[in-house]
Protein backbone atom coordinates (compact mmCIF):
# COMPACT_ATOMS: atom_id res chain seq x y z
CA UNK A 1 0.00 0.00 0.00
CA UNK A 2 1.31 3.40 -1.05
CA UNK A 3 0.50 5.23 2.20
CA UNK A 4 2.19 2.64 4.41
CA UNK A 5 5.37 2.63 2.34
CA UNK A 6 5.38 6.46 2.36
CA UNK A 7 5.15 6.51 6.14
CA UNK A 8 7.85 3.86 6.36
CA UNK A 9 10.13 5.95 4.13
CA UNK A 10 9.54 9.10 6.17
CA UNK A 11 10.39 7.35 9.42
CA UNK A 12 13.44 5.82 7.75
CA UNK A 13 14.58 9.36 7.01
CA UNK A 14 14.06 10.38 10.63
CA UNK A 15 16.08 7.38 11.76
CA UNK A 16 18.96 8.27 9.42
CA UNK A 17 19.12 11.90 10.58
CA UNK A 18 19.02 10.81 14.22
CA UNK A 19 21.91 8.42 13.60
CA UNK A 20 23.89 11.26 12.00
CA UNK A 21 23.06 13.54 14.93
CA UNK A 22 24.80 11.11 17.26
CA UNK A 23 27.79 10.59 14.99
CA UNK A 24 31.10 12.39 15.51
CA UNK A 25 31.33 15.48 13.26
CA UNK A 26 33.91 15.43 10.51
CA UNK A 27 34.75 19.13 10.97
CA UNK A 28 38.42 20.08 11.27
CA UNK A 29 38.66 23.04 13.69
CA UNK A 30 40.97 25.00 11.44
CA UNK A 31 43.20 27.36 13.39
CA UNK A 32 43.71 24.80 16.17
CA UNK A 33 43.68 21.66 14.05
CA UNK A 34 45.35 21.76 10.69
CA UNK A 35 44.98 19.12 8.06
CA UNK A 36 48.29 17.90 6.66
CA UNK A 37 48.15 18.19 2.88
CA UNK A 38 49.60 15.59 0.55
CA UNK A 39 53.11 16.28 -0.85
CA UNK A 40 51.68 17.03 -4.28
CA UNK A 41 49.10 19.49 -2.91
CA UNK A 42 49.20 22.64 -5.06
CA UNK A 43 49.64 25.80 -3.02
CA UNK A 44 52.36 28.45 -2.63
CA UNK A 45 54.77 28.50 -5.59
CA UNK A 46 58.55 28.51 -5.05
CA UNK A 47 61.63 28.85 -7.21
CA UNK A 48 64.13 26.10 -6.46
CA UNK A 49 67.86 25.77 -6.86
CA UNK A 50 69.83 23.02 -8.54
CA UNK A 51 71.94 20.55 -6.49
CA UNK A 52 74.99 22.78 -6.94
CA UNK A 53 73.22 25.75 -5.39
CA UNK A 54 72.67 27.78 -8.54
CA UNK A 55 69.31 29.18 -9.60
CA UNK A 56 67.39 26.74 -11.75
CA UNK A 57 65.31 29.39 -13.46
CA UNK A 58 66.57 30.32 -16.92
CA UNK A 59 63.90 32.99 -17.49
CA UNK A 60 62.42 31.26 -20.53
CA UNK A 61 58.95 32.79 -19.95
CA UNK A 62 57.22 29.40 -20.43
CA UNK A 63 55.55 29.59 -17.02
CA UNK A 64 54.40 33.10 -17.70
CA UNK A 65 53.00 31.99 -21.06
CA UNK A 66 51.30 28.95 -19.58
CA UNK A 67 49.69 30.89 -16.74
CA UNK A 68 45.95 31.17 -17.48
CA UNK A 69 45.54 34.22 -15.26
CA UNK A 70 48.78 35.96 -16.21
CA UNK A 71 50.04 36.28 -12.68
CA UNK A 72 53.71 35.55 -13.44
CA UNK A 73 56.00 38.21 -14.85
CA UNK A 74 59.79 38.42 -15.09
CA UNK A 75 62.68 40.02 -16.90
CA UNK A 76 65.35 37.76 -18.37
CA UNK A 77 69.05 38.56 -18.18
CA UNK A 78 72.27 36.82 -19.09
CA UNK A 79 75.37 36.32 -17.03
CA UNK A 80 78.83 36.91 -18.44
CA UNK A 81 79.35 33.22 -19.02
CA UNK A 82 76.15 33.03 -21.06
CA UNK A 83 73.98 31.47 -18.36
CA UNK A 84 70.47 32.99 -18.31
CA UNK A 85 68.66 34.09 -15.18
CA UNK A 86 65.68 36.24 -14.20
CA UNK A 87 66.64 39.80 -13.32
CA UNK A 88 63.37 40.04 -11.46
CA UNK A 89 60.64 37.48 -11.05
CA UNK A 90 57.18 38.28 -9.70
CA UNK A 91 54.14 36.14 -8.89
CA UNK A 92 50.93 37.87 -7.94
CA UNK A 93 49.30 35.36 -5.59
CA UNK A 94 46.16 37.43 -5.40
CA UNK A 95 45.52 36.35 -8.99
CA UNK A 96 47.07 32.90 -8.89
CA UNK A 97 44.56 30.06 -9.16
CA UNK A 98 47.08 27.37 -8.14
CA UNK A 99 46.45 25.33 -11.29
CA UNK A 100 50.06 24.16 -11.48
CA UNK A 101 50.40 24.79 -15.22
CA UNK A 102 53.54 26.89 -14.62
CA UNK A 103 55.21 24.02 -12.79
CA UNK A 104 54.22 21.66 -15.60
CA UNK A 105 55.59 24.01 -18.22
CA UNK A 106 58.95 24.60 -16.53
CA UNK A 107 61.73 22.83 -18.44
CA UNK A 108 64.27 23.29 -15.65
CA UNK A 109 61.96 22.24 -12.77
CA UNK A 110 62.68 25.64 -11.21
CA UNK A 111 59.11 26.65 -10.47
CA UNK A 112 57.34 24.20 -8.18
CA UNK A 113 54.17 23.97 -6.12
CA UNK A 114 54.41 23.45 -2.36
CA UNK A 115 51.75 22.28 0.11
CA UNK A 116 51.95 25.52 2.14
CA UNK A 117 48.38 26.80 1.79
CA UNK A 118 48.40 29.49 4.49
CA UNK A 119 49.47 32.56 2.58
CA UNK A 120 46.53 34.89 3.14
CA UNK A 121 47.26 38.37 4.51
CA UNK A 122 45.39 41.53 5.44
CA UNK A 123 47.10 43.65 2.80
CA UNK A 124 46.64 42.47 -0.76
CA UNK A 125 49.99 43.96 -1.80
CA UNK A 126 51.67 41.45 0.51
CA UNK A 127 50.51 38.75 -1.88
CA UNK A 128 52.78 40.03 -4.65
CA UNK A 129 55.87 37.87 -4.19
CA UNK A 130 59.20 39.06 -5.58
CA UNK A 131 62.10 36.83 -6.56
CA UNK A 132 63.70 36.94 -3.11
CA UNK A 133 60.38 35.81 -1.57
CA UNK A 134 60.04 32.97 -4.04
CA UNK A 135 63.59 31.63 -4.15
CA UNK A 136 64.34 28.84 -1.67
CA UNK A 137 67.63 27.21 -0.71
CA UNK A 138 66.77 23.73 -1.89
CA UNK A 139 65.97 21.52 -4.81
CA UNK A 140 62.30 20.95 -4.06
CA UNK A 141 60.80 17.78 -5.44
CA UNK A 142 63.55 16.70 -7.85
CA UNK A 143 66.74 16.80 -5.86
CA UNK A 144 69.19 15.54 -8.48
CA UNK A 145 68.10 17.42 -11.57
CA UNK A 146 70.37 20.09 -12.94
CA UNK A 147 69.23 21.54 -16.24
CA UNK A 148 72.61 22.89 -17.28
CA UNK A 149 74.23 19.47 -16.75
CA UNK A 150 71.96 18.17 -19.53
CA UNK A 151 71.57 21.14 -21.82
CA UNK A 152 74.16 23.70 -20.94
CA UNK A 153 76.39 23.05 -23.90
CA UNK A 154 78.69 25.91 -24.50
CA UNK A 155 77.55 27.65 -21.35
CA UNK A 156 78.60 25.69 -18.30
CA UNK A 157 80.44 22.89 -20.01
CA UNK A 158 81.92 22.19 -23.36
CA UNK A 159 80.44 19.81 -25.89
CA UNK A 160 80.47 16.19 -24.75
CA UNK A 161 80.69 16.89 -21.05
CA UNK A 162 76.96 16.86 -20.34
CA UNK A 163 75.12 13.95 -18.77
CA UNK A 164 73.67 11.40 -21.21
CA UNK A 165 75.67 13.07 -23.90
CA UNK A 166 78.07 11.18 -26.11
CA UNK A 167 81.30 12.94 -27.00
CA UNK A 168 81.27 14.69 -30.40
CA UNK A 169 82.30 12.60 -33.33
CA UNK A 170 85.15 13.85 -35.46
CA UNK A 171 83.53 13.49 -38.89
CA UNK A 172 86.87 13.59 -40.62
CA UNK A 173 88.05 10.58 -38.62
CA UNK A 174 84.81 8.72 -39.28
CA UNK A 175 86.03 6.85 -42.31
CA UNK A 176 85.10 3.28 -43.16
CA UNK B 1 1.05 47.15 50.82
CA UNK B 2 -2.57 46.72 49.91
CA UNK B 3 -3.93 43.52 48.44
CA UNK B 4 -4.51 45.23 45.11
CA UNK B 5 -1.00 46.56 44.71
CA UNK B 6 0.39 43.16 45.72
CA UNK B 7 -1.67 41.59 42.96
CA UNK B 8 -0.40 44.12 40.47
CA UNK B 9 3.23 43.57 41.55
CA UNK B 10 2.98 39.81 41.31
CA UNK B 11 1.35 40.11 37.91
CA UNK B 12 4.06 42.47 36.66
CA UNK B 13 6.80 40.11 37.89
CA UNK B 14 5.10 37.18 36.19
CA UNK B 15 4.72 39.15 32.96
CA UNK B 16 8.35 40.28 32.95
CA UNK B 17 9.51 36.75 33.69
CA UNK B 18 7.42 35.26 30.88
CA UNK B 19 8.65 37.90 28.43
CA UNK B 20 12.27 37.36 29.38
CA UNK B 21 12.06 33.58 29.24
CA UNK B 22 10.20 33.50 25.92
CA UNK B 23 12.56 35.92 24.17
CA UNK B 24 15.70 34.27 25.56
CA UNK B 25 14.37 30.85 24.67
CA UNK B 26 13.59 32.02 21.13
CA UNK B 27 17.12 33.35 20.72
CA UNK B 28 18.61 30.13 22.04
CA UNK B 29 16.29 28.06 19.89
CA UNK B 30 17.94 29.68 16.86
CA UNK B 31 21.28 28.60 18.28
CA UNK B 32 19.97 25.11 19.10
CA UNK B 33 18.59 24.76 15.62
CA UNK B 34 21.92 25.69 14.06
CA UNK B 35 23.78 23.24 16.28
CA UNK B 36 21.33 20.37 15.79
CA UNK B 37 21.14 20.88 12.03
CA UNK B 38 24.93 20.89 12.00
CA UNK B 39 25.01 17.58 13.87
CA UNK B 40 22.54 16.11 11.41
CA UNK B 41 24.91 17.14 8.63
CA UNK B 42 28.02 15.80 10.46
CA UNK B 43 29.23 19.32 11.24
CA UNK B 44 29.84 21.08 14.55
CA UNK B 45 27.87 24.28 14.04
CA UNK B 46 28.60 27.66 15.66
CA UNK B 47 30.99 27.00 18.56
CA UNK B 48 33.27 30.05 18.53
CA UNK B 49 31.48 32.78 20.50
CA UNK B 50 31.78 31.97 24.18
CA UNK B 51 31.93 28.46 25.67
CA UNK B 52 30.35 26.00 23.19
CA UNK B 53 29.21 29.03 21.18
CA UNK B 54 26.64 29.90 23.83
CA UNK B 55 27.01 33.65 23.25
CA UNK B 56 26.19 33.27 19.56
CA UNK B 57 22.61 34.65 19.96
CA UNK B 58 24.11 37.80 21.50
CA UNK B 59 26.55 38.19 18.63
CA UNK B 60 23.71 37.68 16.15
CA UNK B 61 21.66 40.32 17.94
CA UNK B 62 24.50 42.85 17.79
CA UNK B 63 25.01 42.05 14.12
CA UNK B 64 21.33 42.48 13.28
CA UNK B 65 21.03 45.71 15.24
CA UNK B 66 24.06 47.32 13.64
CA UNK B 67 23.24 46.29 10.08
CA UNK B 68 21.86 48.77 7.61
CA UNK B 69 18.07 48.77 7.48
CA UNK B 70 17.36 48.83 3.75
CA UNK B 71 13.90 49.85 2.58
CA UNK B 72 13.20 49.32 -1.12
CA UNK B 73 12.39 52.55 -2.96
CA UNK B 74 9.10 51.23 -4.31
CA UNK B 75 7.99 49.76 -0.97
CA UNK B 76 4.87 50.84 0.87
CA UNK B 77 6.78 52.34 3.78
CA UNK B 78 4.27 52.19 6.61
CA UNK B 79 3.08 48.68 5.87
CA UNK B 80 6.71 47.69 5.44
CA UNK B 81 7.45 49.00 8.93
CA UNK B 82 4.37 47.37 10.38
CA UNK B 83 4.65 43.85 8.97
CA UNK B 84 7.50 42.44 11.16
CA UNK B 85 5.68 43.55 14.28
CA UNK B 86 2.47 42.00 13.03
CA UNK B 87 4.30 38.73 12.58
CA UNK B 88 6.03 38.71 15.99
CA UNK B 89 3.44 40.24 18.35
CA UNK B 90 0.60 37.68 17.87
CA UNK B 91 3.13 34.91 18.45
CA UNK B 92 4.06 36.36 21.85
CA UNK B 93 0.44 37.14 22.70
CA UNK B 94 -0.64 33.54 22.19
CA UNK B 95 1.59 32.51 25.06
CA UNK B 96 -0.48 34.63 27.43
CA UNK B 97 -3.22 31.97 27.53
CA UNK B 98 -0.94 28.96 28.00
CA UNK B 99 -0.73 27.68 31.59
CA UNK B 100 2.93 26.89 32.15
CA UNK B 101 2.74 25.52 35.68
CA UNK B 102 0.49 24.53 38.54
CA UNK B 103 -1.14 27.49 40.36
CA UNK B 104 1.16 28.81 43.09
CA UNK B 105 0.29 30.27 46.48
CA UNK B 106 2.44 33.31 47.32
CA UNK B 107 1.80 35.62 50.32
CA UNK B 108 -1.44 33.81 50.98
CA UNK B 109 -2.93 34.49 47.58
CA UNK B 110 -3.54 32.23 44.64
CA UNK B 111 -1.32 32.94 41.65
CA UNK B 112 -2.21 30.99 38.52
CA UNK B 113 0.87 30.44 36.35
CA UNK B 114 -0.78 31.77 33.22
CA UNK B 115 -0.70 35.38 32.09
CA UNK B 116 -4.37 35.64 31.15
CA UNK B 117 -6.72 32.94 32.40
CA UNK B 118 -9.32 33.49 29.67
CA UNK B 119 -12.40 31.29 29.56
CA UNK B 120 -12.10 31.26 25.76
CA UNK B 121 -8.32 30.71 25.66
CA UNK B 122 -8.52 28.25 22.79
CA UNK B 123 -10.55 30.64 20.63
CA UNK B 124 -8.13 33.45 21.56
CA UNK B 125 -5.27 31.31 20.25
CA UNK B 126 -7.12 30.53 17.01
CA UNK B 127 -7.95 34.17 16.38
CA UNK B 128 -4.41 35.36 17.09
CA UNK B 129 -2.89 32.75 14.82
CA UNK B 130 -5.20 34.11 12.11
CA UNK B 131 -3.88 37.62 12.74
CA UNK B 132 -0.32 36.34 12.37
CA UNK B 133 -1.17 35.66 8.71
CA UNK B 134 -1.32 39.42 8.13
CA UNK B 135 2.36 39.84 8.99
CA UNK B 136 3.32 37.48 6.17
CA UNK B 137 0.79 38.85 3.69
CA UNK B 138 1.50 42.53 4.38
CA UNK B 139 5.26 41.95 4.47
CA UNK B 140 5.07 40.28 1.06
CA UNK B 141 2.81 42.96 -0.35
CA UNK B 142 4.57 46.02 1.02
CA UNK B 143 8.02 44.97 -0.25
CA UNK B 144 6.82 45.51 -3.83
CA UNK B 145 9.03 42.68 -5.03
CA UNK B 146 7.86 39.69 -7.05
CA UNK B 147 9.52 37.15 -4.80
CA UNK B 148 8.10 38.70 -1.66
CA UNK B 149 4.66 38.96 -3.20
CA UNK B 150 4.68 35.32 -4.30
CA UNK B 151 5.85 34.33 -0.82
CA UNK B 152 3.11 36.40 0.75
CA UNK B 153 0.45 34.85 -1.48
CA UNK B 154 1.68 31.38 -0.69
CA UNK B 155 1.80 32.18 3.00
CA UNK B 156 -1.75 33.47 2.93
CA UNK B 157 -3.11 30.43 1.12
CA UNK B 158 -1.14 27.99 3.25
CA UNK B 159 -1.97 29.51 6.61
CA UNK B 160 -5.67 29.80 5.80
CA UNK B 161 -5.82 26.18 4.60
CA UNK B 162 -4.01 24.75 7.57
CA UNK B 163 -5.76 26.89 10.13
CA UNK B 164 -8.90 25.02 9.17
CA UNK B 165 -7.49 21.59 9.94
CA UNK B 166 -5.77 22.94 13.06
CA UNK B 167 -9.03 24.36 14.39
CA UNK B 168 -10.93 21.18 13.52
CA UNK B 169 -8.32 18.98 15.18
CA UNK B 170 -8.86 20.92 18.41
CA UNK B 171 -12.64 20.40 18.46
CA UNK B 172 -12.34 16.88 19.97
CA UNK B 173 -10.17 18.38 22.73
CA UNK B 174 -12.93 20.81 23.60
CA UNK B 175 -15.47 17.98 23.43
CA UNK B 176 -13.43 15.86 25.82
CA UNK B 177 -12.58 18.59 28.32
CA UNK B 178 -15.93 20.42 27.88
CA UNK B 179 -14.19 23.79 28.09
CA UNK B 180 -12.40 26.41 26.01
CA UNK B 181 -10.33 27.37 29.03
CA UNK B 182 -6.74 26.20 28.80
CA UNK B 183 -6.49 25.58 32.54
CA UNK B 184 -9.55 23.33 32.33
CA UNK B 185 -8.10 21.51 29.33
CA UNK B 186 -4.92 20.84 31.32
CA UNK B 187 -6.92 19.82 34.36
CA UNK B 188 -8.86 17.32 32.25
CA UNK B 189 -5.55 15.61 31.42
CA UNK B 190 -4.48 15.15 35.03
CA UNK B 191 -4.45 11.36 34.72
CA UNK B 192 -4.25 10.56 31.01
CA UNK B 193 -3.05 13.06 28.37
CA UNK B 194 -5.34 13.54 25.39
CA UNK B 195 -2.79 12.10 22.97
CA UNK B 196 -3.91 8.67 24.18
CA UNK B 197 -7.55 9.37 23.29
CA UNK B 198 -6.83 11.48 20.22
CA UNK B 199 -3.72 10.24 18.38
CA UNK B 200 -5.21 11.20 15.01
CA UNK B 201 -6.05 14.72 16.19
CA UNK B 202 -2.50 14.99 17.55
CA UNK B 203 -0.97 14.06 14.19
CA UNK B 204 -3.26 16.49 12.36
CA UNK B 205 -2.46 19.22 14.88
CA UNK B 206 1.30 18.66 14.60
CA UNK B 207 1.21 18.78 10.79
CA UNK B 208 -0.98 21.89 10.88
CA UNK B 209 1.19 23.80 13.34
CA UNK B 210 4.25 22.91 11.25
CA UNK B 211 2.51 24.60 8.35
CA UNK B 212 1.34 27.35 10.68
CA UNK B 213 4.87 28.36 11.68
CA UNK B 214 6.08 27.92 8.10
CA UNK B 215 8.64 25.24 8.85
CA UNK B 216 10.10 22.62 6.56
CA UNK B 217 8.43 20.61 4.98
CA UNK B 218 5.83 23.38 4.70
CA UNK B 219 8.13 26.38 4.31
CA UNK B 220 6.70 27.42 0.96
CA UNK B 221 6.24 31.11 1.89
CA UNK B 222 10.00 31.46 2.20
CA UNK B 223 11.19 28.60 -0.08
CA UNK B 224 14.77 29.79 -0.53
CA UNK B 225 15.28 27.61 -3.59
CA UNK B 226 12.56 29.35 -5.58
CA UNK B 227 11.71 32.64 -3.89
CA UNK B 228 15.08 33.85 -2.52
CA UNK B 229 13.63 34.27 0.99
CA UNK B 230 9.93 34.58 0.23
CA UNK B 231 7.95 37.21 2.06
CA UNK B 232 10.99 38.65 3.91
CA UNK B 233 13.26 38.88 0.84
CA UNK B 234 13.50 42.68 1.05
CA UNK B 235 13.92 42.90 4.82
CA UNK B 236 17.28 43.47 6.45
CA UNK B 237 18.72 44.30 9.84
CA UNK B 238 16.49 44.06 12.88
CA UNK B 239 13.28 44.07 10.81
CA UNK B 240 14.37 40.78 9.32
CA UNK B 241 15.43 39.78 12.83
CA UNK B 242 11.92 40.39 14.08
CA UNK B 243 10.45 38.08 11.43
CA UNK B 244 13.12 35.55 12.32
CA UNK B 245 12.62 35.74 16.07
CA UNK B 246 8.86 35.73 15.54
CA UNK B 247 9.20 32.42 13.76
CA UNK B 248 11.06 30.91 16.70
CA UNK B 249 8.71 32.39 19.28
CA UNK B 250 5.99 30.75 17.21
CA UNK B 251 7.75 27.41 17.49
CA UNK B 252 7.97 27.69 21.28
CA UNK B 253 4.37 28.86 21.58
CA UNK B 254 3.03 26.15 19.29
CA UNK B 255 5.14 23.60 21.12
CA UNK B 256 3.59 24.84 24.35
CA UNK B 257 0.14 24.53 22.79
CA UNK B 258 0.84 20.98 21.63
CA UNK B 259 1.96 20.21 25.17
CA UNK B 260 -1.16 21.84 26.63
CA UNK B 261 -3.69 20.26 24.29
CA UNK B 262 -2.30 16.76 23.87
CA UNK B 263 0.68 16.02 26.13
CA UNK B 264 -0.93 16.80 29.47
CA UNK B 265 0.31 20.35 29.94
CA UNK B 266 2.27 20.75 33.16
CA UNK B 267 1.12 17.41 34.58
CA UNK B 268 3.83 14.87 35.13
CA UNK B 269 5.33 12.70 37.85
CA UNK B 270 8.20 13.62 40.21
CA UNK B 271 9.52 16.80 38.58
CA UNK B 272 7.97 20.25 39.23
CA UNK B 273 5.12 21.23 36.87
CA UNK B 274 6.99 24.06 35.13
CA UNK B 275 9.87 21.72 34.35
CA UNK B 276 7.48 19.21 32.84
CA UNK B 277 5.88 21.94 30.73
CA UNK B 278 9.26 23.22 29.50
CA UNK B 279 10.40 19.68 28.76
CA UNK B 280 7.32 18.92 26.66
CA UNK B 281 7.53 22.26 24.84
CA UNK B 282 11.21 21.84 24.03
CA UNK B 283 10.63 18.24 22.94
CA UNK B 284 8.13 19.49 20.35
CA UNK B 285 10.59 22.22 19.32
CA UNK B 286 13.32 19.59 18.97
CA UNK B 287 11.01 17.53 16.82
CA UNK B 288 10.49 20.55 14.54
CA UNK B 289 14.24 20.99 14.17
CA UNK B 290 14.74 17.28 13.58
CA UNK B 291 12.04 17.39 10.93
CA UNK B 292 13.78 20.31 9.25
CA UNK B 293 16.95 18.25 9.04
CA UNK B 294 15.08 15.30 7.53
CA UNK B 295 12.25 16.16 5.17
CA UNK B 296 12.34 18.00 1.83
CA UNK B 297 9.92 20.79 0.99
CA UNK B 298 6.51 19.90 -0.41
CA UNK B 299 5.39 21.18 -3.78
CA UNK B 300 2.59 23.75 -3.70
CA UNK B 301 -0.09 21.41 -5.09
CA UNK B 302 1.01 18.65 -2.70
CA UNK B 303 0.66 21.09 0.18
CA UNK B 304 -2.87 22.05 -0.85
CA UNK B 305 -3.74 18.42 -1.52
CA UNK B 306 -2.58 17.40 1.95
CA UNK B 307 -4.38 20.25 3.65
CA UNK B 308 -7.74 20.16 1.92
CA UNK B 309 -8.12 16.56 0.79
CA UNK B 310 -6.46 14.71 3.66
CA UNK B 311 -6.15 16.65 6.92
CA UNK B 312 -9.44 18.56 6.90
CA UNK B 313 -11.67 15.55 6.04
CA UNK B 314 -9.74 13.41 8.54
CA UNK B 315 -10.25 16.03 11.24
CA UNK B 316 -14.00 16.13 10.46
CA UNK B 317 -14.24 12.33 10.63
CA UNK B 318 -12.32 12.45 13.90
CA UNK B 319 -14.88 14.87 15.34
CA UNK B 320 -17.71 12.55 14.33
CA UNK B 321 -15.97 9.53 15.86
CA UNK B 322 -15.27 11.44 19.07
CA UNK B 323 -18.90 12.57 19.28
CA UNK B 324 -20.13 9.02 18.72
CA UNK B 325 -17.75 7.69 21.36
CA UNK B 326 -18.78 10.39 23.88
CA UNK B 327 -22.45 9.67 23.21
CA UNK B 328 -21.93 5.94 23.83
CA UNK B 329 -19.99 6.49 27.04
Amino acid sequence: MQLLSDIQVIFGGFRVTLAHMLRKPVTIQYPEQKRVPYPRFRARIVLTRDPDGGERCVACYLCSAACPVDCISMQSAEREDGRRYAAWFRINFSRCIFCGLCAEACPTLAIQMTPDYEICTRDIMDLVYEKEDLLIDGCGKDASYNFYRHAGIGVTQTRGEGLEETPPVDVRALMP
Amino acid sequence: MTAFSLDITLFAIKLALVFFVILTLAAYLVFAERRILAWVQDRKGPNRVGPFGLLQPLADLIKLLTKEDVIPGAADRWLFYLAPAMAAIPAILIFSVIPFGAPLTIFGRNLPLVVADLNVGLLFFLSLSSIAVYGVAIGGWASNSKYALLGGIRGLAQLISYELSMGLSLVPIVMLSRSFNMADIVAAQATIPFIVYQPLAFIIFMLSITAECKRIPFDLPEAEGELVAGFHTEYSGMRFGLFFVGEYINIIVLGGLAATFFLGGWHGPLLPPTVWFSFKTLAVAFFFIWMRGTLPRLRYDQLMHLGWKVLTPLALVNILITGWWLALK
